[in-house]
């Protein structure tokens, strides 16, 4: 067993702080308050090789693997969660694409998206379904060698700004009468294909988050994702293994955010002549966080391990954002709490540490969601 | 066209604080403590690959550090050197500017024919800006330092300086060394695409059994640079009341600060 990173993953870290803590830890405060997606970082994403480092190069990515992409993220995190939720639901199109798609569909698509010069997403939800499968109401039709689609879906990240979301949408039933669904993409621009309204989110501003409405849309029979009736699992398992590591990444770099804050602010806040580091009730807070971090890293790069070795990492994921998101919340509050009357200015960021902490539960599923998941699979694997 | 750049690692800015110097010794702990390529030397890189991109040529890297500071080197290749040479022997430790600079040419000559050497005007840690100099004057070149911009021209190039009341504009022959200022250029990130290529460029590290130097000349031995003694600031503040009469507290502090000799 050994926990170290690699010297060239090490080096990819480095790489990825110093372009980060240049061009993003300066304006996330800004974003966050002005609720603007830095859109036209995307480019330049790109060219570090940020967006594809986990695409074969074949198709325009760097051709490592899941591990260096959460790497990238909970340093984009540790500045700005919002952008990197907006980087990982990109990423989150990109890896349906990679796994589900055909040769010439990767071809078409994943070169530009690895640049960051066209924006990708995966859009589920719906007022009535989302972890609830079935309650999607969104339809696709083929007719004439086109698929028609109408529906609504909702909480959409990069709603506003993907030129290629790919919608899971009714297709069909199965022979017990349930509802199949089929992963079809609709390029921005498409007649009868927009965005809705844009939500004005508690926290993980910097990304958009919207609705996608299709109205008699008309997209080529060729823009089929994967196989006809095949979207649930295209989405289940995305969702799952790219979504749930995302989230945990994200909620660990909100974690490293309170940790380094804390710590930094404790050693500063001079109080009865001496910094209030020295004190326990401090050093107690500063404990709980450092805790909590360490963990949360532990088990996101054991399930990116897992999954960057072929195997299953559902379960793993799940753990790891059920558990960094928690924490998160905890800590970020841990954090307000250690500042006193500071840490509810938002002069400093640990006021929206905390709101995108929270806005972190809900993404990829809750914690309820999850912990049925992880339940599920311990009766199995513990009788 | 055939561009050298000399880099140093040095001790990570952001680290400063942690920085201790041996007692005995004089010289400063490196140990444990993180390292990155030398700021200016940086804007060297930017520099080379700039005119490489323009010109054509090959840009080799070459630096005197410990065998851990592989990974210096391997950030320069990922930046887009072609090339790099890592100079380390324990022999070298120790090294003054003058020793250094003496292993650096010794090096650039085992390297063969090269049009320009470019490098950071000065080190981060260090900051004494002899390095160019005293390598250019090992080599019998031209040299210019404070270099703010460079183009090639047919003999060899254009190279412009800041002064105190204006920009001075050279024309130097090549092959030389040039020192250039941190404000020439933004050097470019380095990405994951160019560490994967840096994976297949070469990376060469020279001990002295390759140079064959004449050990007198190298590392603490060889050089002239003695340090003195080394003494720590008093940092002891103290406070005094001054009353509560503001007329006296006025009086009392232009009294303090005649005293203190302001």
């Amino acid at each position: 067993m050994n926990f170290k990173f690699t010297e060239e993953q090490e080096m990819l870290r480095d790489a990825f702080v110093t372009f980060i803590k240049e061009e993003v830890a300066p304006y996330a405060a800004e974003w966050d308050e002005e609720n603007r997606t830095p859109v036209e970082l995307m480019p330049k994403l790109g060219e570090m090789g940020i967006l594809g480092v986990f695409v074969p190069e074949t198709y325009g990515g760097v051709g490592l693997g899941h591990t260096e992409r959460v790497m990238a993220l909970e340093e984009i995190a540790r500045y700005s969660a919002g952008l990197a939720m907006m980087v990982f639901t990109h990423q989150l199109g990109m890896a349906a694409i990679l796994d589900f798609a055909t040769e010439e569909q990767k071809l078409k698509y994943l070169p530009d998206m690895c640049a960051g010069t066209s924006i990708c997403g995966l859009a589920v939800t719906e007022p009535g379904g989302g972890s609830d499968v079935a309650g999607q109401k969104t339809t696709a039709e083929l007719v004439d060698g086109q698929w028609v689609i109408n529906g609504r879906k909702c909480f959409i990240t990069n709603s506003h700004c993907a030129d290629h979301p790919i919608l899971t949408c009714k297709t069909g039933e199965d022979e017990r009468g349930r509802a199949t669904f089929s992963a079809i993409m609709i390029d921005k621009g498409t007649e009868g294909f927009m965005p809705g309204r844009e939500e004005n989110k508690l926290g993980l501003r910097g990304s958009m988050t919207g609705e996608l409405i299709a109205n008699n849309a008309k997209v080529p029979e060729s823009n089929l994702i994967g196989e006809v009736g095949k979207g649930t699992p295209i989405a289940m398992k995305e969702i799952g293994e790219v979504g749930r590591a995302s989230m945990a990444a994200i909620a660990t770099g909100i974690l490293r955010a309170c940790l380094e804050d804390s710590v930094k602010f404790a050693n500063e806040r001079i109080v009865y002549g001496k910094p209030i580091a020295k004190l326990q009730a401090i050093q107690f807070h500063v404990a709980d966080i450092r805790v909590a971090y360490e963990s949360a890293r532990l088990m996101l790069y054991k399930a990116a391990a897992t999954k960057d070795e072929g195997k299953p990492a559902t379960i793993d994921f799940g753990m790891a954002k059920y558990y960094a998101t928690d924490k998160a919340c905890e800590c970020a509050r841990k954090t307000i709490e250690l500042m006193g009357g500071y840490g509810v200015v938002n002069e400093y960021a640990a006021g929206r540490y905390l709101r995108d902490a929270m806005a972190c539960i809900s993404s990829g599923g809750t914690s309820e969601i999850q912990k049925i998941i992880i339940a599920g699979d311990t009766f199995k694997s513990f009788k | 066209m055939n561009i050298l750049v000399c880099v140093k690692p040095v001790p990570d800015p952001e680290k400063y604080g942690e920085l201790k110097i041996d007692g005995e010794t004089k010289r400063l702990i490196r140990e444990g403590i993180p390292t990155v390529v030398n700021p200016s030397d940086r804007n060297a890189l930017e520099e080379a690959l700039r005119l490489r991109e323009e010109h054509g040529g090959k840009v080799t890297v070459l630096s005197m550090a410990p065998e851990f500071s592989r990974d210096k080197l391997v950030e320069c290749l990922a930046m887009g050197a072609d090339e790099a040479y890592l100079v380390s022997d324990r022999i070298f430790g120790g090294a003054d500017t003058y020793a250094t600079s003496y292993v650096l040419a010794k090096a650039a000559e085992k390297l063969g024919s090269l049009d320009l050497i470019l490098m950071g005007n000065e080190s981060a840690d260090g900051a004494t800006a002899h390095v160019p100099v005293q390598l250019a004057e090992w080599l019998g070149l031209p040299h210019l330092c404070r270099v703010c911009s460079v183009e090639a021209t047919g003999e060899g190039f254009r190279a412009v300086k800041k002064g105190d009341e204006g920009r001075l504009v050279f024309g130097i022959r090549k092959p030389c060394v040039l020192a250039v200022s941190s404000d020439i250029n933004k050097p470019r990130y380095v990405n994951a695409m160019g560490l994967i290529k840096a994976r297949k460029k070469p990376l060469t590290i020279w001990s002295n059994e390759d140079l064959a130097l004449d050990e007198e000349k190298l590392g603490l031995t060889g050089s002239p640079t003695k340090a003195g003694e080394l003494i720590s600031p008093d940092m002891k503040r103290g406070s005094e009341s001054l009353g509560k009469d503001p007329e006296e507290i006025a009086g009392r502090i232009a009294e303090l600060i005649r005293k203190a000799g302001v």
